[in-house]
């Protein structure tokens, strides 16, 4: 069964003002749980907007969202308790710390849910481990931490409620490469080791080749394609001509078959680039496996 | 949702009232609260009313937003009308039932005094939907500057203000975000009792004012890179300038004033 499942989405902004705008448009989107799905698109083309439809911070203007085969806004009162199934992760997540010490943030989540102190400690020293906190700073203030701390103690407080779904919006933005590498691991871990659905947008293709199973291309408030990476950054020139790329190596490999070379065009990440390489060099005669 | 509050009600537009020198059109508002207050009549009243409604028709504002503008002091009018009508004792009683007394002098005031609020309303909020809150900062620290002899601070007071009427758009959409992201994390802001509510605030109203100082600190430094150092010989790209129009504005409304004490002469007769 999909967990995330919608059914015509349509959201317009500022209906019925001269402003209004329609941001996402009849998105029909099945999503399989343990995907790691990789969300990419141009600035505005609605991104953000779906992604919030997930749980049920925006109402659909039309249309609807099904979570776990559950409909999104059926019963009001349970909205809630569906919110808890999916994780979000908004841009610079630090902003939203709050509490007195780096513990009692993360615990938040895990709290509002209702959890006994027992889990709630449980969950939120599993959560620090994946985002490779060290308990020593549970009790300074989440003030007083890096920028990349604030961070991962915003990941965590999600990640301690331990939601089927989670969602990160560009976790990885403005912070340094070392930074950011680092995140994108752990999150790759999270989803490894809790075989949970998970969704990251971003706008590096670097970092969704690397790491997603699934690909959905947002384009003009609509979904232009979900699939596979190797499918889609198949369609380079169309992403291309919606202002998006692909990755770098996926661009020098296309140039190389452009000039005569005989290459897979079905290259994306760094590392299967050096083994083909390798192996057509005659260097390395292991089997090529991405 | 948050976003749909508007700050100001400013209506862009090119007429004549629009493009008045706003520093005129502040002490066009003076004289037309002089012009209201030295009417002690209902003909010196209507050629005040005839004064801003026809500002009004000039300006092109729809005329619904006028009503607008007087919703939120209904409660006001009602109340004024009421003690009005039901405190004034004096007069001709026109009607009595236990003890209230109704007498035409009640009637009368209680009717001039709303006609005299609801003039009032309209007139200032001519000058806010036609004014943009720049141009009026802009103009309240021309005017005040010659406070600048007995040491006010007039032109951080302006700033001050342009300031922070710029950053009320960016604070709601800011409280917006926080506000999803702690419901993302389960925040629930919607049931139980005062208290508890009040108590779901802290998780959004903690960030919010931690982001406001990192943006005043962060405006600081910025202002002070490209050398901002007060007002003290500070250009503008703006420059307001009075032209024929102004003083043709000023010189309608100084005969209207003589309207207004011409009618309460001519009432006086009667």
């Amino acid at each position: 069964m999909s967990v995330i499942k919608t059914e015509g989405l349509t959201y317009v902004y500022g209906e019925g003002t001269p402003f209004c705008k329609t941001a996402v448009d009849n998105v029909d989107l099945e999503i399989e749980e343990g995907e790691f799905v990789g969300v990419i698109g141009h600035t505005g083309s609605g991104k953000s907007t779906l992604i919030q439809h997930f749980n049920g911070l925006l109402k659909p203007t039309s249309g609807k969202v099904y979570i776990d085969g559950e409909e999104l806004w059926k019963d009001k009162s349970r909205l809630r308790d569906i919110r808890f199934k999916v994780g979000l992760v908004f841009q610079y997540p630090e902003y939203q710390l709050f509490e007195e010490t780096v513990y009692k943030d993360i615990a938040f989540g895990p709290k509002n849910m209702g959890l006994s102190d027992e889990d709630t400690d449980k969950r939120i020293r599993e959560a620090a481990r994946m985002v490779g906190l060290k308990e020593e700073i549970f009790e300074k203030s989440p003030f007083e931490l890096s920028g990349g701390q604030k961070r991962r103690v915003a990941i965590a407080g999600v990640m301690a409620m331990e939601p089927k779904v989670l969602i990160l919006d560009e976790p990885a933005s403005g912070l340094d490469p070392k930074g950011r590498d680092a995140i994108l691991a752990q999150i790759r871990e999270y989803h490894q080791e809790k075989k949970n659905t998970v969704m990251l947008v971003s706008h590096s293709m670097e970092d969704i080749a690397k790491h997603t199973t699934k690909i959905l291309v947002m384009n003009k408030a609509k979904v232009f394609c979900y699939d596979t990476p190797v499918n889609v950054f198949h369609r380079a020139e169309e992403l291309q001509q919606m202002g998006l790329s692909v990755p770098q190596i996926t661009r020098v490999f296309n140039r190389l078959k452009a000039a005569g070379v005989p290459v897979n065009d079905d290259v994306y990440t760094v590392k299967y680039a050096k083994d083909l390489i390798l192996s057509m060099l005659g260097k390395d005669n292991k089997k090529v496996e991405r | 949702m948050l976003k749909d509050i508007t700050i100001g009600q400013y209506f862009p537009g090119k007429s004549l009232v629009h493009r008045l020198d706003p520093r005129v059109k502040i002490i066009l508002i003076v004289a037309f609260i002089v012009m209201l207050f030295i009417a002690d009549s209902f003909f010196g009243l209507g050629v005040g009313m005839v004064f801003v409604l026809g500002a009004f028709l000039i300006s092109g504002i729809p005329f619904k937003m006028m009503l607008k503008s007087l919703k939120p002091i209904m409660p006001l009018l009602i109340f004024t009308g009421l003690l009005n009508i039901l405190f004034i004792r004096t007069g001709e009683v026109i009607w009595k039932w236990k003890f209230i007394v109704i007498t035409e002098l009640g009637v009368t005031t209680a009717l001039f005094m709303v006609i005299r609020i609801v003039a009032l309303i309209i007139g200032s909020s001519l000058l806010t939907y036609t004014t943009s809150p720049i141009q009026l900062t802009d103009a309240i620290e021309r005017l005040f500057s010659p406070l600048k002899v007995i040491k006010v601070p007039v032109h951080e007071l302006a700033m001050m203000m342009t300031i922070a009427l710029r950053f009320i758009p960016t604070l709601i959409e800011e409280t917006d975000k926080i506000m999803s992201a702690q419901k993302a994390r389960g925040a629930d802001l919607e049931t139980g009792s005062v208290i508890q509510r009040a108590k779901a605030l802290i998780p959004i109203f903690v960030p919010l004012i931690v982001s406001s100082f990192r943006r005043a600190e962060e405006l600081a430094l910025a202002m002070e890179c490209r050398c901002y150092h007060g007002g003290e010989g500070r250009t503008r790209l703006k420059q307001l300038k009075t032209s024929f129009r102004d003083y043709a504005a000023l010189a309608v409304t100084a005969v209207f004033i003589a309207g207004v004490v011409f009618a309460d002469k001519i009432d006086f007769i009667i």
